[in-house]
């Protein structure tokens, strides 16, 4: 698990939490879900049990880009920025971007886990934008553009939006 | 209800409750300070309950922080919700008494 992890934070160019005892209670939070669940769900979430409502959860959540770039660090703290690398001390704990809907809807549905799995919820779609590697051609759907691009390792300045959707 | 789990201190002037994740780092840390701060409370890992109960203490939950994220700390009945570790607001609010009463 934590190569695993120490890998995608590489790929994307981010950092994993600079503190030490934080990062093992952390990793084994989610060796901890992997088994309890069957995937590596967020470890300071209340995950539903059922994959479908949880996939958004699941390390690396969704929200992690986006909350990475906004402050420095992911929900959970796994994932943090090298501005917050080179100084711990802004670890701390940020608002919960997960909506509202889905958390409700995720644990109805853990509920009754008779009612097995439905449709999947994280099928967002409309505004998220999509941005496009300028060097290799990767796209990316986020927010903001990633910091280095995880195929080539272009920086985020080289990445455009990517307008020709049908 | 024994899902509720009682950790001993010597300093009871404050009502404590702690709804955790007990996969969850951050929790691990506020269980960890009250601890250290020899503070009486009581915490309730919501990760580990199932059905009716688990539904009830989640709309307790709610009615403190509606996103009913963890760790959310209730102090004596909702005069202070801590949410998140926030370790200075943390000793802010339990610290606090103890000097009103050296007034006293």
């Amino acid at each position: 698990m934590r190569k695993y992890i120490k890998n995608d934070a590489e790929e994307n160019d981010y950092f994993l939490c600079p503190d030490e005892e934080l990062l093992d209670d952390l990793i084994e939070g989610l060796v901890e879900n992997k088994k309890r669940y069957g995937y590596p769900s967020c470890p300071c979430r209340d995950a539903s049990g059922l994959k479908t409502y949880d996939s958004d959860i699941i390390c690396p959540c969704e929200y992690r880009d986006v909350d990475v770039d906004e402050y420095g660090m992911c929900y959970c703290g796994l994932f943090v920025s090298e501005e917050v690398k080179k100084d711990p001390s802004k670890l701390g704990p940020i608002p919960e971007r997960r909506p509202s809907e889905i958390i409700e809807a995720a644990a109805e549905a853990g509920n009754d886990k008779n009612k097995v799995e439905k449709t999947p919820l994280s099928e967002k779609e409309g505004s998220i934008k999509v941005w496009r590697c300028t060097v290799c051609g990767y796209l990316a759907g986020r927010e903001t553009p990633p910091p280095v691009c995880p195929i080539c390792k272009a920086k985020a300045e080289r990445f455009v939006v990517f307008k020709n959707l049908s | 209800m024994n899902s509720i789990d009682i950790v001993n201190g010597k300093k009871d002037d404050h009502d404590i409750k702690v709804f955790t994740i007990s996969t969850c780092a951050w929790c691990k840390k506020v269980k960890k300070l009250l601890r250290s701060m020899d503070v009486e409370f009581r915490y309730v890992d919501i990760d580990l309950l199932e059905g009716e109960e688990k539904n009830k203490v989640r709309e307790e939950l709610e009615e403190y922080n509606p996103k009913r994220s963890c760790p959310t700390m209730i102090i004596d009945g909702g005069d202070e919700v801590i949410i998140g570790f926030k370790e200075d607001k943390i000793k802010e609010v339990l610290e606090e008494e103890k000097e009103d009463e050296e007034i006293h």
